[in-house]
């Protein structure tokens, strides 16, 4: 990859100690670039929100989960340093997958964020809601409503809202968990449309369970499975050269039979089947 | 017994224990309110009034010393009660505990919930004795703070434990620290914390037995914290086992005091509730 790589991952393998002791990633080293947008596609279960929580060390909100090697922000470590975790979380900002308010009013969870890590005057705290509810495409829908409650907007609006509350915390890199999986397929293409204008200006690391939205939106990918990295290339060889052999059935659909649902206690074993296509 | 025999025998006992609730509810309350009513509002100013020099014995005057003793007894006790039981609420939570710890503070804390007041009464007592104070407001407070926290406590656990995950996530995602999140939490399961406080409220300001031992059995108005006052359920005791007849009709209206106090409260926590509950994420309740 050619580009600046803004955040990388250095044989990073992260377990989970239960009741049943998990290894969610086996030793992933991975470089994320400036200014693209990179999917991480896999089965269910295969460690993908594990790699991306584990960028911004939110997975450590989770009892239990062991980690070694190292993630580097712009060379500085994110596992190894003194510098408070609050303000790690703030250069790498997260969307969640299920799309939730704050139980506050729309203005105030754009303006969450800023708040708490600065101090802002009234109307710089206006301007930067407007400019950000703007980028994420929601302004026009939401102007003459700003205080009423978060958890009133339609769940495609919230997930925008979400968007629009990471951006104004003025992230460097901003984690997306399968944002679109929880919604209708007419929102999920308007939060599509503001990722792929939101790309341009940030670094994206979006996990993904549809092959078609990686191939709309990503470019560079990275194909994990079951906690290895098999194949990251960009887009476009992934998807029309796939180099490893798992890759290419994966790619093609084949790769299907062999996934094992439920059998995690990773974050991300969501119940979602796996892809079809 | 086939399948639908089953159902319309179950539907009945369903049916059968859920109106008995509402009977049995609707004969004390509304016992307490017709007669309590009628002795009340033919003189409502019993509630306001202090008490004679013998109001025990002739019933001169009114309970409004008892009317205020409850107030200053209760409310700061809800106050403190409201703090410690957040607090440990929020410790309770995986942010700062394991969950085996949480176990095991849960569980005191059902076995605090379980133990009789007057158990509390005589432990506050005791150590009235031991520093060689005298009962007085102050330690009624205490004692009804200690009582309420367990209570306050559950509920305030249970319902930051049912506000969504993902609250919890988006907020360190944005790079939160525990105590904002913890706010952000509280925040999210505000309906259910408003529940417990007012349930808290409840059973401090119906309780007696915390009381007699701890604040003592004043007859007359309330003379600062370190002075003895009373609480109307105590006084609805004295009232109720008095010779006087006129007393014995004041027991009823000092219920009814008590009583719509304690109803007006759910429903104003009804109605919080339900504006806070607006701002919840998946809009519960």
């Amino acid at each position: 990859m050619t580009h600046d790589t803004v955040i990388r991952t250095d044989d990073l393998e992260v377990t989970y100690t239960g009741k049943r002791e998990v290894t969610a990633l086996n030793g992933v080293s991975v470089d994320f670039s400036e200014n693209k947008l990179t999917a991480i596609i896999g089965p269910s279960g295969c460690g993908k929100s594990t790699l991306l929580k584990s960028l911004n060390r939110l997975h450590e909100i989770q009892p239990n989960a062991e980690i070694t090697g190292e993630v580097y922000l712009e060379d500085d470590p994110v596992y190894e340093t003194d510098e408070p975790l609050p303000e790690i979380r703030r250069r790498v900002g997260y969307v969640p997958q299920k799309p939730t308010p704050l139980p506050v009013s729309i203005y105030n969870n754009v303006a969450y964020g800023p708040k708490i890590h600065g101090d802002y005057s009234r109307e710089e705290l206006d301007d930067i809601v407007e400019t950000q509810l703007r980028k994420v495409n929601l302004w026009s829908e939401v102007e003459d409503r700003l205080d009423s409650p978060g958890a009133e907007l339609s769940t495609g609006q919230i997930q925008r809202l979400c968007l629009a509350r990471s951006l104004a915390a003025e992230p460097d890199v901003l984690l997306c968990d399968e944002v679109t999986s929880a919604l209708d397929p007419i929102s999920a293409e308007q939060v599509e449309e503001t990722l792929a204008d939101l790309k341009e200006e940030y670094t994206i690391v979006m996990v993904t369970h549809s092959m078609e939205q990686a191939k709309r939106l990503a470019d560079d990918v990275i194909f994990l499975y079951l906690g290895d990295v098999i194949e990251t290339n960009d887009a476009r060889t992934f998807f029309e050269n796939p180099q490893n052999e798992r890759t290419q059935e994966f790619v093609e659909g084949h790769a299907a039979v062999e996934y094992d649902d439920g059998d995690d206690t990773a974050p991300d074993s969501t119940a979602d089947a796996p892809p079809a296509e | 017994m086939d399948r639908y025999a089953e159902q319309r025998l179950f539907g009945f006992l369903a049916r059968a224990s859920a109106a008995l609730i509402v009977a049995v509810l609707l004969l004390v309350v509304g016992v307490t309110i017709f007669r309590g009513g009628r002795v009340f509002l033919t003189d409502p100013a019993v509630a306001i009034t202090p008490p004679g020099s013998r109001y025990m014995l002739d019933g001169g005057g009114g309970f409004l010393h008892a009317v205020l003793g409850s107030l200053f007894i209760v409310v700061p006790a809800t106050v403190v009660a409201t703090t410690l039981s957040l607090s440990t609420a929020v410790f309770l939570q995986s942010d700062y505990s394991s969950e085996r710890t949480s176990d095991v503070i849960n569980m005191f804390l059902n076995v605090l919930w379980g133990t009789p007041p007057i158990v509390y009464g005589v432990f506050v007592l005791t150590v009235i004795i031991a520093v060689g104070a005298q009962t007085s407001l102050i330690f009624g407070i205490v004692a009804i703070a200690i009582f309420q926290y367990p209570i306050m406590t559950r509920y305030a656990d249970e319902a930051l434990q049912s506000a969504p995950d993902a609250v919890k996530e988006a907020s360190y995602g944005l790079g939160a620290t525990r105590f904002e999140t913890a706010r952000v939490t509280i925040r999210a399961a505000l309906p259910g914390i408003i529940a417990g406080v007012i349930m808290g409220f409840a059973r401090g300001i119906g309780d007696a037995a915390t009381v007699l031992f701890t604040a003592g059995r004043s007859t007359q108005m309330p003379g600062g914290p370190f002075e003895p006052a009373t609480t109307l359920p105590i006084l609805i005791f004295e009232q109720a086992a008095s010779f006087n007849a006129e007393v014995r009709s004041h027991a009823y209206a000092a219920s009814f005091v008590l009583i719509v106090a304690v109803l007006a409260l759910i429903i104003a926590s009804k109605l919080l509730a339900g504006r806070y509950a607006r701002f919840a994420p998946g809009g519960r309740q």
